[in-house]
């Protein structure tokens, strides 16, 4: 038999409609897998067997009484920011300790609803505060690709998988899953899809639901998936987008079927390409993906325009006060009373301080602070504020740019894949892999990234495109006019199954 | 800008995180870096500009005013470092 853990999510659905396989039997192929391959790639922080093998034994009644659901028998993984039913949930941070929600997120629960058996929690960056999965509580996700060396043989040096959302994508590049759930603060979703040769989709805020998962910043956190293909990541948002009476800024709007705009095509889109993305220092690899994604739209018939969206540089200063203000006010609620860590204290702050201490790790502390510094009294103005004045007129120059053209592409991250420890003692470095994808959350848009090309170093390379407030459907059908230009990336070698 | 080994440690009290002096040095260094960095928004003119307040343009909704969850006590506390009969047990705040 063919391996199945290599199926695309649409070709296994296909194949479990022709019973050629069971859903438990595909299920039991990624189960042995993330066995054999987990201590390399620790994209799983809990794997579920036993909860996915009782899924998986439904789904296959189901499929045999021919009241099969969308994503009957599919196994996915789940971001462990996504609270689940039961199963400990962590964000993967110390101080949520042993916590097992009484309750499912939202879009866990669509996905589950639509049949999909989830195979385990996956490692993120300590609450979603990262860009190279280095800050969980759980250690470092290793990506499954390694860079070429000059002689042309792949080192073995350790790469990271991007973050936040490192776990999600790395096990998506190494078959651990058909897909998996993600989210995106800042890029958390489209950096590790770019890094990992996987597609990444986050949504317009308010398309998914935020309930039950874990907030970071509230009015930048979006749920999307990270998937093989372009096919498999509008199978994804379909199931996982809903309106949601238990979030407010969830948005009350029909659900395309996005897998239905895919062959249409670009033929006559009108693609901007946005002069300020070209930032000093770009690497020439990176300008000639931009210029290849280009030449594959116009091919394809798109019309390509230079647009200008003038306070792109202001975006990231205005994201990291913005970010780490509603990162403080939101984790203020991780006391020690009511879940999770306590580290018994003096007295009741003192209780306090010792817990936070004891349960917040590096990155997540330095941005409690921050946060706290920018909205303390005297400093909210000077900062939040201005920053949400700026916010206003980020947005605008999308607002003006949509006069214009339909979506628009720029490169997903500045650079490929990083090694660990290379950027993880200055916090700086490591806010600037997001240059080119917070914009898009500080004004609220869609964004996607899509695999473009490989570096030098034979690691892959990403193309984000931007659309319009609630136009996924154009992201899509452009995403595949570039998947099927560019092919897709497998990482090479399998290492990570070999022991 | 520069934050000083004062302001860290007033900031992390109303943080409510307890650093040591160490770490409170370290923390002038990258708070004042950050914080440096994040000063070029001054470059922009935001005079006639209002604050985002949300990305999507549409007004809260409103429900009905009914209960629509409860009664689930055992639920709520399973997950406490210290409960009894449905209640949060937490240190002494009144003397």
């Amino acid at each position: 038999m063919t391996d199945l853990t290599k199926l695309t999510l649409s070709q296994a659905r296909d194949g479990l409609a022709k019973k050629s396989f069971s859903a438990t039997e595909l299920t039991n192929a990624f189960i042995d897998r993330i066995e054999k391959a987990n201590a390399a790639i620790n994209a799983y922080v809990l794997p579920t067997p036993e909860h996915a093998r009782a899924q998986a034994a439904e789904s296959d009644k189901r499929l045999k009484a021919g009241n099969a659901r969308p994503l009957e028998g599919l196994p996915l993984g789940n971001k462990d920011l996504f609270c689940t039913n039961g199963i400990r949930t962590t964000a993967c941070s110390k101080i949520l300790d042993d916590f097992k929600p009484p309750y499912e997120s939202t879009v866990g629960q669509n996905l589950w609803d639509a049949g999909a058996v989830m195979l385990g929690k996956l490692n993120n960056d300590e609450f979603a505060m990262g860009s190279s999965n280095e800050t969980s509580a759980f250690g470092n996700v290793v990506s499954p690709w390694r860079r070429k060396g000059k002689d042309g043989k792949r080192s073995t040096d350790k790469l990271v998988p991007g973050g936040s959302s490192g776990g999600s994508s790395a096990a998506v590049a190494s078959d651990l899953c058909l897909a998996a759930t993600a989210t995106d603060t800042g890029g958390s979703i489209r950096q590790p899809a770019a890094l990992t040769g996987t597609v990444g989709i986050k949504p317009t805020y308010g398309r998914c639901s935020r309930w039950g998962i874990v907030a970071f910043a509230s009015s930048l956190d979006q749920a999307g998936p990270i998937a093989k293909t372009v096919r498999d990541s509008a199978i994804m948002l379909k199931a996982m987008a809903s309106h949601d009476l238990k979030d407010s800024t969830s948005v009350e709007a029909p659900v395309p079927d996005y897998e239905a705009v895919l062959s249409k095509g670009v033929k006559g889109l009108r693609v901007g390409v946005p002069k300020e993305y070209r930032v000093d220092g770009m690497s020439k690899e990176i300008g000639k993906l931009w210029d290849d994604g280009i030449a594959w739209l116009k091919a394809a018939g798109a019309t390509i325009h230079e647009i200008s969206l003038p306070h792109t540089k202001y975006a990231l200063p205005a994201y990291y006060i913005v970010a780490p203000a509603e990162c403080s006010s939101n984790l203020a609620r991780y006391d020690g009373m009511r879940y999770g860590l306590r580290i018994e204290g003096d007295n009741l702050i003192d209780t306090y301080e010792k817990t936070r201490a004891a349960g917040f790790g590096k990155e997540v502390r330095r941005r409690i602070l921050i946060g706290t510094y920018v909205l303390s009294a005297g400093y909210y103005d000077a900062y939040y504020l201005k920053a949400q004045k700026v916010r206003t007129l980020i947005k605008r120059d999308f607002d003006e740019a949509w006069n214009k053209v339909d979506v628009v592409l720029t490169p997903t991250t500045p650079s490929p894949a990083f090694a660990l420890g290379e950027k993880s003692g200055d916090p700086l470095a490591m806010y600037l892999e997001d240059i080119f994808t917070v914009t898009v959350n500080m004004a609220g848009l869609p964004g996607m990234s899509v695999p473009a090309g490989l570096s030098s170093e034979g690691t892959p390379l990403g193309l984000q495109l931007i659309g319009k407030p609630f136009d996924e459907e154009t992201l899509f059908r452009t995403a595949q006019v570039i998947e099927d230009a560019a092919g897709r990336f497998a990482a090479p070698d399998e290492w990570w199954m070999k022991g | 800008m520069q934050v000083d080994k004062a302001t860290v440690r007033r900031i992390a009290r109303l943080a409510r995180i307890k650093i040591t002096d160490e770490e409170a040095q370290g923390l002038e260094k990258e708070l004042s870096g950050i914080l440096d960095w994040v000063k070029q928004l001054d470059e922009v003119d935001t005079s006639s500009v209002e604050p985002m307040t949300r990305v999507v343009g549409q007004a809260l909704p409103m429900r009905d005013d009914v209960v629509t969850d409860g009664e689930i006590a055992e639920a709520v506390t399973r997950n406490a470092p210290k409960s009894e009969d449905g209640f949060f047990v937490v240190p002494k705040v009144v003397e």
